[in-house]
């Protein structure tokens, strides 16, 4: 008995999922009307998945975003954000959530305007009160990380959508976040421009950073290790397309074509 | 967040639209120079009106012959005029009688035409009266001596003279111990009064004064009469004594009461104190206008603040979505709204400093230290007042409305 309890083996560490959201429901009161944008939506996001959130307008895509990344509440639900119940927040530790867990990219890029590059990416780490050295040296780093070393100093007018694009994710990137969300972020882009933007996705992902995407477009969501479709505010499809733990689809797809190149 | 970096994140809103902030500015510059000039306009004036008042000396009573216009004593069928006379003054110098007074300068006066060796000098107003006029009239003999007690007594035919004098009769000599005629007499110069600056229309400058004795003889005829007294108290605190001392005595001489007194008492330091009071009452009077001014510019602010909130609705939610939270937003609007609102202010300090270099309506502005700090600090309370309703509108905004706007 004793040696029974003694030698039971220890519980495996289970990583907590980033996202776990159960039952979430959102109404908005539109005048007399109440659109009910999600109903019942249950999700666990876990760490280092690439997961695309697709759906046409109107099925609840942009709510889904909006909860996720914090910037508005479920009307009814549980949310937990990497272990944090986000419900009952109030506005002043719903925006220090947002500055420590996630990364936000948006389709218009949203920059400030009349602020370098730099200045842009060191903003968020400004917020969370981070020193200036380090904010630079880290704020550098990231935009290295978008290839983006040569244009520190240029303004967001000075520079091309996919430019800014990679600006936008270098801002996302630099506080090291739990989760990085993009709402659309190849929408105003021509497609060398979003393959670009995507490969930084990718490599990003390889490196174990959780990227919750939303799309309408099917090839972008090709990208993703998992696709989530929702319609009329639910989950209609649920299709994981490569292991959590491994490369992204893509990223291993092009590296078995290297590997098959190198062999032959 | 680093206010610093907050700070400059506002300077920077507030450059990037160089001509609207400088416009804004432009109104709280405006208010701010209009209130520390204003008030220096105020304090000028009064500083003037002081300085004449206090040029006749402050601690002196003018008793004016008005008994010739009218206040008559009439008694029975006997009319006579009410005048000051010698026993009068002589009443007034008496310790016993008059203890706080410290003098009394019976005075003649008259106009006359002043003439040296043909150059004439048109209407120089000459006063007759005792050595003791000068002190209490702030006179000051520059060069020579003044007239004595005993030219007094002895009638003596001497003038000290004012600048005006001095210049339009004298070119070059040394009018010290020159002759001139006042009328048809010929008075000698003993003395040449220091210059005085002008208290009104009429030039202090433009005097001749002698013993009366002489003025009684030569110019004005045989009279036990005087114009006016001139009667310098002890010391300023005593003046109302003395007035109600010199005011028993005249009753007494003239066998009235002293309400029906038929002369005119004109106290310089009631006089003064009506007259600063007036200037203050002034002074308030242009801080008030101006400080609506004042008030509009800060409107002003509290406008471009909205348009500015509104314009930058975007790059608000842009923020809060990447973790600015409500406290950075308002302290960034506020911050902006204080720069516009100093900036302007130290502009009107610097507009009005300039501007109080001129004479304005006649009068010599004076600033005053406390109007500066006064209106910078209402000019930055006019910022964070009325920055703070943009600035709160701007921080309580939700970041997902913010980020939908278009």
């Amino acid at each position: 008995m004793r040696s029974l309890v003694t030698e039971r083996p220890p519980k495996p560490i289970i990583p907590k999922p980033i996202i776990a959201i159960r039952n979430i429901w959102k109404t908005y009161a539109m005048g007399e009307a109440e659109v009910r944008a999600l109903r019942g939506v249950s999700l666990t996001i876990d760490r280092g998945d690439f997961v695309a959130i697709m759906g046409d307008s109107g099925s609840g895509k942009s709510t889904m975003m909006n909860i996720l990344g914090c910037l508005d509440v479920p009307s009814k639900g549980w949310f937990w954000l990497d272990g944090v119940d986000v419900r009952g927040l109030d506005e002043v530790a719903l925006s220090q959530v947002r500055s420590r867990k996630i990364g936000f990219v948006f389709q218009s890029y949203n920059l400030i305007p009349r602020t370098t590059a730099l200045a842009n990416v060191e903003l968020p780490l400004a917020y969370a009160g981070v020193r200036p050295k380090e904010r630079r040296a880290r704020a550098v780093a990231a935009l290295e990380a978008v290839c983006l070393e040569a244009r520190l100093d240029h303004l967001p007018s000075e520079m091309s959508g996919g430019q800014q694009q990679r600006v936008a994710v270098a801002r996302a990137i630099v506080t090291n976040p739990s989760m990085i969300l993009a709402d659309e972020p190849t929408g105003n882009l021509d497609t060398a421009a979003a393959e670009d933007v995507m490969a930084i996705f990718n490599r990003l992902n390889a490196e174990g950073r959780t990227v919750v995407l939303i799309t309408h477009e099917a090839d972008i969501a090709q990208f993703a290790k998992r696709v989530i479709r929702l319609r009329d505010g639910e989950i209609v499809e649920d299709r994981r397309q490569a292991a959590v733990e491994g490369l992204p689809p893509r990223l291993a797809e092009s590296s078995t074509i290297r590997t098959a190149g190198a062999t032959s | 967040m680093i206010w610093r970096d907050n700070l400059r994140i506002a300077v920077g809103g507030a450059t990037s639209n160089k001509l609207r902030s400088l416009l804004t500015m432009l109104g709280v510059l405006i208010g701010v120079a209009a209130v520390i000039i204003l008030v220096a306009v105020g304090t000028g004036s009064s500083l003037s009106v002081q300085n004449n008042i206090e040029r006749l000396g402050t601690n002196t009573l003018t008793v004016l012959n008005s008994g010739r216009f009218g206040g008559r004593a009439t008694t029975g069928t006997q009319t006579q005029a009410a005048t000051i006379t010698l026993a009068d003054v002589r009443a007034m110098q008496d310790p016993s009688q008059a203890p706080d007074v410290e003098s009394v300068s019976p005075v003649v006066s008259t106009t006359v035409t002043a003439t040296f060796s043909g150059a004439t000098d048109t209407s120089a107003a000459v006063t007759g009266s005792t050595p003791s006029y000068l002190t209490a009239s702030d006179d000051t003999v520059e060069a020579g001596s003044s007239i004595t007690s005993s030219e007094v007594t002895n009638r003596s035919r001497v003038v000290v003279i004012g600048q005006t004098v001095v210049s339009d009769l004298f070119a070059n000599e040394n009018p010290i111990g020159q002759t001139i005629q006042l009328g048809s007499s010929s008075f000698q110069v003993v003395g040449v009064l220091a210059e005085k600056g002008a208290s009104g229309i009429q030039d202090p400058n433009n005097v001749v004064i002698a013993p009366y004795t002489a003025v009684q003889d030569e110019l004005t005829g045989e009279s036990s009469s005087f114009t006016e007294l001139l009667v310098q108290g002890k010391s300023n605190g005593t003046l109302d004594l003395a007035q109600s001392e010199v005011e028993t005595i005249l009753a007494a001489a003239n066998n009235t009461t002293v309400a029906n007194l038929p002369f005119t008492i004109i106290n310089e330091a009631s006089l003064l104190s009506t007259a600063s009071s007036t200037s203050s009452t002034f002074t308030v009077l242009l801080a008030a206008v101006a400080a609506i001014s004042l008030l509009v510019g800060g409107i002003g602010v509290m406008n471009i603040m909205l348009v500015t909130v509104t314009e930058r609705t975007r790059e608000i939610g842009i923020r809060k979505a990447i973790g600015a939270p409500k406290s950075v937003i308002l302290a960034q609007f506020l911050y902006e709204a204080v720069f516009l609102s100093l900036l302007g202010g130290i502009g009107g300090v610097l507009i009005s400093v300039i501007g109080s270099q001129f004479k304005i309506a006649g009068v010599v502005p004076v600033i005053a230290p406390y109007s500066i700090f006064l209106a910078l600090g209402v000019a930055v309370a006019v910022g964070v007042f009325f920055g703070f309703y943009p600035a709160n509108r701007a921080a309580s905004l939700r970041p997902i409305d913010a980020l939908r706007y278009e």
